[in-house]
């Protein structure tokens, strides 16, 4: 027999649980389809959640979450093969209430979440794949097959939250897109340390984390790097150009590998055993990859909806989840009051996104993306800080002090880096970051 | 100290035992081998952080599906049409991250 939902969501992550959680609350009954075993089994990031989209929604979050610390240092480092180069920011507001940043595992998170929506009324059924769109004989999204026998779900609406690889966005045709240089390939350890030996290599007091951003110490490779820590365990790992690293020789490990040994980075995980190694693509293009958000009877939200920002200094990418979720549950519900669920109909959704940080962020920042990943902004411009920062800091005596300013000009030069491109690239990361 | 603060790193087998796959009694991939065998670039090869994809001597890919992180890195970076079909693997099946 075919079940009917006024909404199926599928996948019941940081997106699909906000938006369940949205509709049961409106009183619409919601089916929220997850292909793992439980909520976050296939779910990987870095990684660090900002909460603040859950203070309305669910305003005991802070308190019921499971978080593994809050985030009190934030380092962005800069790698060459011989050097580093840090700014280390901390504060001791983010580790009070209301706090900012929280390293998270999402195993755990993404049940918690989805466990707040079953309380408020949303059937969740795991272990279940939606193996594609039903559509009726206008190409209207009528609900979702499952790979359940008799697994057809029947709904107003299909909240498509199935992640990077946006199989049911595809298939409603509302995006086309499989350019590989849209995405970027995550590989994470997480390494087993005691709690206090965290603390004390990270230099945090107990509940505290850290948050290290890495540009450079991938291999030439288009990308970057990150360390985290959680209670009793530290998660590192590389953030690679898929087209880059399929070009190169070296996989994904050994780069890894390398990474954990700069002298940057060893002292902070030497000793530390690999209890569990993980990958995940990343959408990395922002707006340059965002599908059309709603169809006739379908909305996409979350990494489905390359919602994801990865703009060099910022990199978040749950809380634009949660939010596209909630934004999806409210249109939907407001579209199923109306009775009108067609693509127009559904505008709400949109609507709701420009009206906050999710589309507002990505128009602000959407030539993030490319000039991060762009071969000075990655290789030239580390090389060159810090060998400037060397010169100025290396004592050559008897030689007397050069001045700052021709110690640039000459290091410029060295690196090879024009003028011409050095201003193109100062104007372009104005235009971006203003 | 343990193996993994040296600098060589843990062995490939020994990495991939630390994460939890439950086996699909039906692979999610298939690799078309006729494809392959005029490939130059083999970028699965290189890109797939599961190492599923392994060059044979006669010119073809061996591929396993059994320790899949389902990322879908192969079938973007692969450059010949329909070489690579690439779905999730059935509900409940395939990488299960620990909850600790």
């Amino acid at each position: 027999m075919t079940e009917r939902f006024d909404v199926v969501v599928v996948g019941a992550g940081p997106a699909g649980s906000m938006a369940a959680l949205t509709l049961a609350r409106a009183g619409r009954s919601v089916c929220l389809l997850e292909r793992g075993p439980f909520p976050g089994s296939k779910n990987l990031y870095g990684g660090v959640i900002y909460g603040r989209v859950l203070d309305e929604i669910l305003p005991r979050w802070i308190d019921e979450a499971p978080i593994e610390r809050w985030v009190t240092r934030r380092v962005t480092m800069v790698l060459t093969e011989t050097q580093s180069l840090a700014v280390d920011f901390r504060s001791s507001a983010w580790g009070a209430k209301p706090y900012n940043g929280a390293t998270a595992l999402r195993p755990e998170f993404d049940s918690w979440l989805a466990s707040e929506a079953e309380k408020a009324g949303a059937v969740l059924v795991c272990s279940t794949t939606a193996t594609g769109l039903l559509l009726d004989e206008r190409g209207r999204t009528t609900g979702v097959r499952t790979d359940r026998p008799g697994g057809d779900i029947e709904a107003g609406v299909v909240i498509a939250c199935d992640g990077v690889n946006a199989f049911l966005a595809k298939q409603a045709g509302l995006t086309s897109t499989e350019d590989p240089s849209h995405y970027t390939l995550g590989v994470k350890e997480v390494l087993a340390l005691a709690p206090d030996e965290i603390e004390r290599r990270f230099g945090l007091e107990p509940g505290e984390g850290a948050d290290f951003e890495v540009i450079g110490g991938t291999g030439g490779i288009a990308g970057g790097g990150f360390l985290y820590t959680n209670r009793e365990t530290v998660s590192v790992g590389l953030v690679l150009s898929i087209e880059g690293l399929s070009r190169s020789e070296t996989r994904p490990e050994q780069l890894l590998a390398e990474f954990k040994s700069h002298p940057a980075i060893r002292p902070l995980v030497a000793g530390g055993d690999v209890v569990e190694y993980g990958a995940h693509l990343i959408p990395e293009a922002g707006l340059a990859m965002m599908p059309r958000l709603a169809g006739d009877g379908i909305l996409v939200a979350g990494d489905a909806a390359g919602m994801c920002l990865a703009a060099g200094i910022w990199l978040e990418g749950v809380n634009f989840a949660m939010a596209s979720g909630a934004a999806a549950g409210e249109a939907a519900a407001e579209a199923l009051e109306r009775g009108d669920t067609s693509a127009g109909g559904l505008r709400g959704y949109r609507k709701r996104l420009e009206a906050n940080f999710v589309l507002a962020d990505h128009r602000r920042l959407k030539r993030a993306p490319h000039l991060v990943l762009s071969d000075r902004m990655q290789h030239q411009y580390p090389q060159l800080v810090c060998n400037l920062v060397e010169e100025i800091f290396t004592v050559r005596n008897p030689s007397p002090k050069q001045g700052i300013v021709a110690q640039a000009r000459q290091e410029r030069r060295k690196a090879g880096v024009r003028l011409r491109d050095l201003a193109r690239d100062g104007w372009s990361a104005w235009r971006t970051f203003r | 100290m343990s193996r993994s603060s040296e600098s060589s790193p843990v062995a490939f087998e020994d990495r991939m035992a630390t994460t939890e796959f439950r086996i699909a009694s039906e692979p999610h991939i298939s690799v078309h081998g006729d494809s392959c065998r005029g490939c130059t670039t083999r970028a699965c090869v290189t890109a797939c952080p599961a190492k599923l994809f392994v060059p044979t001597s006669d010119g073809g890919i061996l591929f396993n599906y059994e320790q899949c992180f389902e990322c879908g890195t192969c079938y973007l970076v692969c450059n010949t049409e329909g070489a690579i079909t690439w779905a999730y693997p059935e509900g409940g099946a395939g990488v299960v991250y620990r909850r600790s």
